[in-house]
């Protein structure tokens, strides 16, 4: 059933290109779930305070119930579903950080976590030497209420070291 | 919580969406959506018609010109924040750009939409007050430019016309070596301030104060230049005691208060914000005599 004006638009999700019919008005978490089955994106707030729909576009961390899905129209998303697939190939099959969280009890339930995710990816990217208080203002957009944080913090900084170390000069 | 229907417009050039804004009934432009696309959502806001700036690319850019600094409105806040010009002219707009929301929505929202958007805890509105900057926007008629002072005609309102679209911001930096600090205070990173305090110094080889700008932002319905405290603090040592005298301006303006912030404790805070930015812009001034007892 349609509302209203729609478009066709193009996506790469994880390395797959998708062209779909939208509705205008569809933020890109909704496109993401419902359009594509990646239900994995989660949506926590749908105004951009809880951090749990945070993907990367084209490399950079963002809220996706904060974008139109026609936004997104020629986009390279990574989801949850693909992180596994990036900065790699890893050995054992999950991406370090998604290791540290499991070593460091980073999740519980497991809501936040893609946000999470997605996000300190972002900035270990950016910053491969993160200090504790560096780590804590980036998930400052990001609500979880099982870890209290601690075990997420604790597995940002123990990736950041190993990578490190996997990339210093011998 | 979904958006209500409504027509999506993405023009190519700066040109087309003057027209669009110009004619359609009921428009919204949708700049980096990090406030407007919340609004959506929870529908507070019911356009007929959203004209998204997206593939404008003209109006994504940081360049010099004579002396000064132009912004272009669909400047990501993290091109800014990532700027070298930035962090070597504009120090005060490196250090505020880093309180604007969080590193998810810095990377989408601009600084054109925070500045139309005036919220009144809004980094971005206090730093142009602070600068005395120039907005530039553009109608049907042709270009209009706009000075700070005069950009916020009340709360969440910008002197901006029905038919205009915010095309960028002029900055004229100060002159290297002068000191520059932007503090808030929030409950959590990234919240809206419930105080911010923005400084500029400069200074004389014998530690006295040669030219000074104080901001206070999220106290009132929009940031408050405090050129009475700005105007004491020229000519004075600079001290402990110039500094508590200029922070007791801040203390006095009307603030606003809520149910959880009472006006009280937020004109405090202004109080509080405004003596640790002078004090931090203080430090950080090249070449000044020492701090006087």
């Amino acid at each position: 059933m349609s509302w209203g004006e729609s478009r066709t638009i193009t996506l790469t999700v994880n390395g797959t290109s998708y062209t779909r019919e939208v509705e205008v008005r569809f933020h890109l978490a909704d496109v993401l779930r419902h359009e594509l089955g990646l239900t994995g994106t989660h949506l926590g707030c749908e105004h951009g305070v809880c951090g749990a729909c945070t993907v990367l576009i084209n490399g950079r961390s963002a809220r996706s119930c904060l974008m139109l899905a026609v936004q997104a129209d020629g986009a390279e998303i990574t989801t949850i579903e693909g992180i596994a697939d990036i900065d790699g190939p890893h050995a054992g099959g999950l991406h370090p950080l998604q290791e540290a969280f499991r070593e460091f009890h980073g999740l519980q339930c497991g809501f936040c976590t893609p946000g999470m995710l997605t996000t300190l990816i972002e900035l270990l990217r950016d910053n491969p030497a993160p200090t504790e208080e560096e780590v804590r203002i980036a998930i400052s957009g990001n609500l979880c209420r099982c870890t209290g944080y601690q075990g997420i913090v604790d597995a940002a900084l123990a990736t950041a070291k190993n990578l490190r170390e996997a990339t210093a000069p011998a | 919580m979904k958006p209500p229907a409504f027509s999506y417009h993405d023009p190519a050039t700066l040109a087309e969406a003057v027209a669009l804004v110009a004619t359609l009934d009921n428009a919204r432009v949708l700049s980096g959506g990090q406030s407007l696309m919340p609004m959506l959502n929870m529908r507070y806001v019911l356009p007929d018609h959203l004209i998204d700036l997206r593939r404008i690319s003209e109006l994504a850019h940081i360049r010099q010109s004579g002396g000064d600094i132009e912004i272009g409105g669909m400047t990501r806040q993290r091109d800014i924040e990532y700027s070298d010009l930035i962090a070597a002219k504009l120090p005060l707009l490196h250090e505020a750009i880093h309180w604007v929301g969080h590193r998810q929505t810095r990377n989408r929202g601009t600084i054109g939409g925070s500045l139309c958007h005036l919220d009144p805890a809004a980094e971005m509105v206090a730093t142009v007050v602070a600068f005395d900057a120039t907005l530039i926007a553009q109608g049907p008629s042709g270009v209009r430019e706009i000075a700070a002072s005069d950009w916020t005609l009340g709360y969440m309102t910008p002197s901006l016309a029905p038919d205009e679209i915010l095309t960028g911001v002029r900055f004229t930096p100060w002159p290297d070596g002068h000191g520059a600090a932007f503090v808030e205070f929030a409950r959590r990173h990234g919240d809206f301030a419930i105080a911010s305090a923005a400084a500029m110094l400069t200074a004389d080889g014998a530690g006295r104060i040669t030219r000074a700008v104080l901001t206070i932002g999220g106290v009132g319905p929009a940031p408050v230049r405090l050129t009475e405290a700005e105007q004491g603090l020229v000519g004075q040592l600079a001290n402990e005691t110039a500094f508590a005298a200029a922070a007791r301006h801040a203390a006095a303006i009307e603030a606003i208060g809520d149910a959880l912030v009472p006006a009280e404790y937020r004109a405090h805070l202004a109080g509080v914000m405004a003596k640790r930015a002078l004090a931090k812009a203080w430090s950080r001034i090249d070449g000044k005599g020492k701090l006087a007892a």
